[in-house]
């Protein structure tokens, strides 16, 4: 392990990070904010601490080895989940403490969207766009954007990466180098953050949330402006919008990619995990509707109709918005729509869960042992877009899929341990690990409640959740460390 | 530049490895998961699975935006075949291929746009018949590179401590040859280069890189060690493409050659064709058979079979027996390392002068050749300038002004087939073959940028 190398690209990231502290303080400044030393205090604390990492070891420049990768990620992502609780540590209107503070500050970054404050419509601007921005950073994947602008990563950019893109795959890359890929998904990124914004403020938004909610819906992550969410705005437009949005960025990136390339929706269509995605979410949306409809929990046709399309595509891209209290709604659907998270985005874009092609490819293992039981000598090869699966990958996704429920029923026995309720901690650890945010029972508005342990426990099932649970994982073993 | 090569075997993967840290965009096409599965774990390539002549194999790796294929699979026909369908379905500008059989070599009229469409035909063995050629022709030298058509010579020379010039300045190997232009570029002392100049003691164990005109090499080497007598008695081990085509070129010389050969088909075919060389029906690790061809009074061994483990071992065996000097062919470049120096006088790696090849058509413009010196530890470039003082970094400027990357000096200037010493205070005139030596290859680009010509020179 070459420990040295790893702090010089801490440190390095560090430093890249200390500067997402200023536009805050812009913002602060624009909207006349009372306080904007947190941002600077935050700014100087990460800048000093960075350089400090850097520093002394700024010319040990060695190519990562994998294992090195999988460190640097999940130390990045702790160490950066930790620094960006400053601001809102040393902020004199939230007045939270620190386990609030990094809660908050890891559910932005995971772009989960579980929230410990309350009142917001009433914080300063400068308190708000930082939470938002921090999901957009989270949202691509900032070791990626750092892939993306830093020249010196190079090699050791591709562990890294690897380390932080979810889905089962992770050697697809759109150009041949890493760097260029890594540019490619922030531009695609971004473009889609700047047509969300516009399209927001055109459906009725002020300027500062029409910003900030693009930032949380591009990213998936699902944090607000409004305690309310977006049932503050009440519009059915901005609704629609959050939902085109919310629909696109669940979808693979490299599909945008390629659709953008070759100007025609083909590629779209003729990807397997698209069509059950869309598939999934139609289905789950017109059940929730019915159900809605006929035990007549709205009065009007299209509130139940806007209500439920929302909802089902915001917690099933594990977005987390709301326009309407999901959790009470009769008989099994909110638990319906807590399962639909489990399933979440696709493989390749801001979404959360367990992802689509995984799902996929389970459910045609499945299939497979079916055929397998009506023809014993049958030969079935396991097949996405017609071309065949590699057996590496199939069985991963199994050893992902053993791993994802034992890690989430033992996060909820603990929770349990701790004095929640079965609701309250079965939602609880759903939410934060498929990096969905609201959850049912006590946390379904709020996590103001939980205590300070399970906040931890909550903190750590959210990284699990955006590192895709190996990468955090195989750091905590003992096979890891030894020589 | 956007390059797509075919085939991952040793070439292949050498290839993009170089290619890929001077800022590259590389697709690798491959048949074998595995060492695709490698190749992409360690460098920041893209790979693809499949059958490289394929058109949609090659359509699928982007071969529409690539500035050059570069065909290295082990099939000759492959090779041709995918240089002709992405000459014609995808208007690759640049098509490099190797082609090994002598048979098509021979018949270079195929290789033109309209019938075959390859811009540049790569013979490995060749190329390695042509390096060992010119090692046997300079005895004492570790490497001999040729510039300007073989007008200049730069050759790597080990310091012995019997050796005139050590515990000796560098100006000093000028005045004991006053009629001789010469100049020394670089020095490796335990491994590190040296930048020397003319005060700079020689030590023993130094590897000296001098470079002279071609007639004077030999007139260097001898001030730099105690006289090595010219080779003339040369035993070959194995009579596969190498071998052979060495002992072709070798008996039309001076030179005595046996030729040791396994395959009693074989060698009734070399005996068949080759004239004065003599042919041994045997195994190269015969000890007895070495003996009973006098082993002990051969000039040099060359071990040119295609198993490097044979090879190391006959070329240790020939050493012990008596042989002067011994040289095994070594494809794995950590083999190389290992045996170069301890029991083996040259180990020659097949690779390295392929991609030495490879790479200076891949750079291509004005850069004649780029050549790696101690096994890639530095390189020597040679660029021809072009243009006049309006258009060109270069041209018309004074050494001392141009604007050199870090660690790269002008080593020699080429000018009208003469070697000129590269003076604080010269000129670089249009047409001139510069030298340069640098120790960091990341800066090749650089130097290729800075010989570009700026627009509006035709």
């Amino acid at each position: 392990m070459q420990l040295l190398v790893i702090q010089r690209i801490l440190g390095l990231l560090l430093v890249i990070f200390s500067f997402t502290m200023l536009p805050p303080v812009l913002i602060g400044w624009i909207y006349d904010d009372v306080s904007l030393s947190p941002f600077i205090k935050g700014f100087l604390l990460i800048l000093i601490i960075g350089t400090m990492m850097w520093f002394p070891v700024r010319k040990r420049k060695r190519e990562l080895r994998l294992r090195e990768g999988f460190l640097v990620v999940v130390l990045f992502w702790a160490v950066l989940g930790i620094s960006g609780s400053a601001p809102l540590l040393f902020s004199p209107d939230l007045n939270i403490s620190f386990v609030d503070a990094v809660f908050e500050s890891i559910s932005g970054l995971t772009t989960t969207g579980a929230t410990v404050i309350t009142g917001l419509d009433d914080l300063p601007k400068s308190i708000l766009y930082y939470r938002q921005q921090l999901q957009w950073l989270g949202g691509m994947g900032i070791i990626v954007l750092a892939v993306a602008i830093l020249p010196m990563l190079g090699i050791g950019g591709i562990q890294l990466y690897r380390a932080e893109t979810p889905g089962p795959v992770k050697d697809s890359k759109l150009t041949p180098r890493i760097k260029g890929t890594a540019k490619l998904l922030w531009i695609i990124y971004l473009t889609f953050t700047v047509v969300c914004a516009v399209a927001y403020y055109m459906a009725g938004m002020d300027a500062f949330d029409a910003i900030s909610h693009s930032f949380s819906t591009i990213a998936i992550g699902g944090f607000s402006t409004h305690d309310a969410s977006i049932g503050y705005f009440d519009s059915h437009i901005i609704e629609l919008v959050a939902v085109v949005f919310m629909l696109l960025s669940g979808v693979n990136f490299s599909l945008h990619f390629m659709a953008w390339r070759s100007l025609s929706l083909r590629s779209y269509h003729a990807d397997s995990e698209f069509r059950l995605y869309g598939i999934l979410m139609l289905v789950l949306t017109l059940i929730t509707f019915g159900y809605l409809y006929f035990m007549h929990v709205y009065g009007s046709f299209s509130d139940s109709y806007y209500n439920a399309m929302f909802q089902v595509v915001s917690i099933a891209t594990t977005t987390g918005f709301t326009t309407t209290d999901y959790s009470h709604w009769p008989g099994f659907l909110p638990v319906l729509l807590i399962f639909a998270s489990f399933v979440g985005g696709c493989a390749g874009s801001t979404g959360g869960g367990m992802k689509v092609i995984r799902v996929l490819l389970l459910f045609k293992q499945g299939w497979r042992e079916v055929i397998r039981l009506i023809h014993p000598s049958a030969k079935i090869a396991i097949k996405l877009n017609r071309k065949p699966v590699d057996r590496d990958v199939v069985q991963a996704v199994w050893g992902f899929f053993s791993v994802y429920i034992a890690l989430f029923v033992v996060f909820m026995l603990i929770l349990m341990a701790a004095g929640m309720d079965q609701i309250t901690a079965f939602s609880a650890v759903a939410a934060t690990l498929n990096n969905l945010g609201p959850g049912l029972g006590e946390v379904a508005e709020n996590y103001k409640n939980v205590g300070d342990f399970s906040k931890w426990v909550l903190c750590l099932s959210m990284l699990m959740g955006r590192l895709e649970i190996f990468t955090l994982l195989v750091v905590l073993t003992p096979a890891f460390w030894r020589k | 530049m956007n390059i797509v090569i075919l085939g991952a075997g040793q070439v292949g993967s050498s290839l993009a490895r170089n290619l890929a840290s001077e800022d590259n965009d590389i697709t690798i096409i491959d048949s074998d998961k595995a060492s695709l599965r490698e190749l992409r774990e360690k460098l920041d390539v893209h790979t693809k699975q499949g059958y490289a002549s394929h058109p949609d194999v090659l359509e699928q790796a982007n071969v529409n935006d690539a500035d050059m294929l570069i065909a290295v699979t082990n099939s000759d026909e492959v090779n041709m075949i995918a240089c002709q369908i992405a000459y014609s379905l995808f208007r690759t500008p640049t098509r490099i291929a190797r082609v090994r059989a002598a048979g098509y070599l021979q018949h270079p009229e195929l290789f033109s746009p309209d019938l075959i469409p390859i811009d540049v035909l790569i013979s490995p063995e060749q190329l390695i018949t042509d390096y060992i050629y010119r090692l046997i022709s300079n005895p004492g030298t570790l490497q001999v590179v040729d510039f300007a058509g073989g007008k200049v010579r730069l050759v790597s020379v080990k310091a012995f401590h019997e050796g005139p010039l050590v515990g000796h300045a560098i100006k000093d190997l000028g005045q004991n040859l006053p009629e001789v232009k010469v100049r020394v570029i670089a020095i490796f002392r335990q491994g590190k280069a040296i930048i020397p100049n003319g005060k700079t003691v020689i030590e023993a164990n130094d590897e000296i890189f001098v470079i002279a005109s071609a007639q004077h090499i030999r007139a260097v080497v001898s001030e730099l060690r105690s006289v090595d007598k010219p080779y003339r008695r040369i035993m070959i081990a194995g009579g596969g493409n190498v071998g052979r085509r060495l002992a072709d070129a070798l008996e039309d010389g001076r030179y005595q050659v046996k030729i040791i050969e396994k395959s009693p088909e074989v060698a009734k075919d070399l005996a068949e064709n080759l004239n004065k060389a003599i042919v041994l029906e045997g195994d190269a690790a015969d000890e007895s058979l070495l003996i009973e061809e006098n082993i002990s009074d051969v000039d040099i061994f060359c071990a040119l079979t295609n198993d490097d483990e044979a090879n190391i071992l006959s070329a240790m065996l020939a050493k012990r027996l008596g042989a002067r000097k011994v040289m095994s062919l070594v494809n794995r470049t950590v083999y190389v390392d290992l045996v170069e120096g301890a029991n083996i006088d040259h180990a020659v790696s097949p690779q390295q002068i392929t991609i030495g090849a490879l790479l200076a058509h891949v750079r291509g413009g004005d850069i004649a050749s780029v050549h790696s010196l101690r096994k890639g530890a530095a390189e020597v470039i040679e660029v021809v300038a072009h243009g006049d003082k309006q258009n060109s970094r270069v041209v018309g400027r004074k050494r001392v002004d141009l604007k050199l990357p870090p660690g790269a000096t002008i080593a020699a200037i080429v000018r009208d087939n003469e070697f000129i010493e590269p003076h604080q205070d010269i000129v670089v005139q249009e047409d001139d073959h510069v030298i340069i030596f640098l120790t960091d290859k990341r800066y090749i680009p650089a130097i290729e940028k800075m010989f570009q010509v700026g627009v509006g020179y035709i």
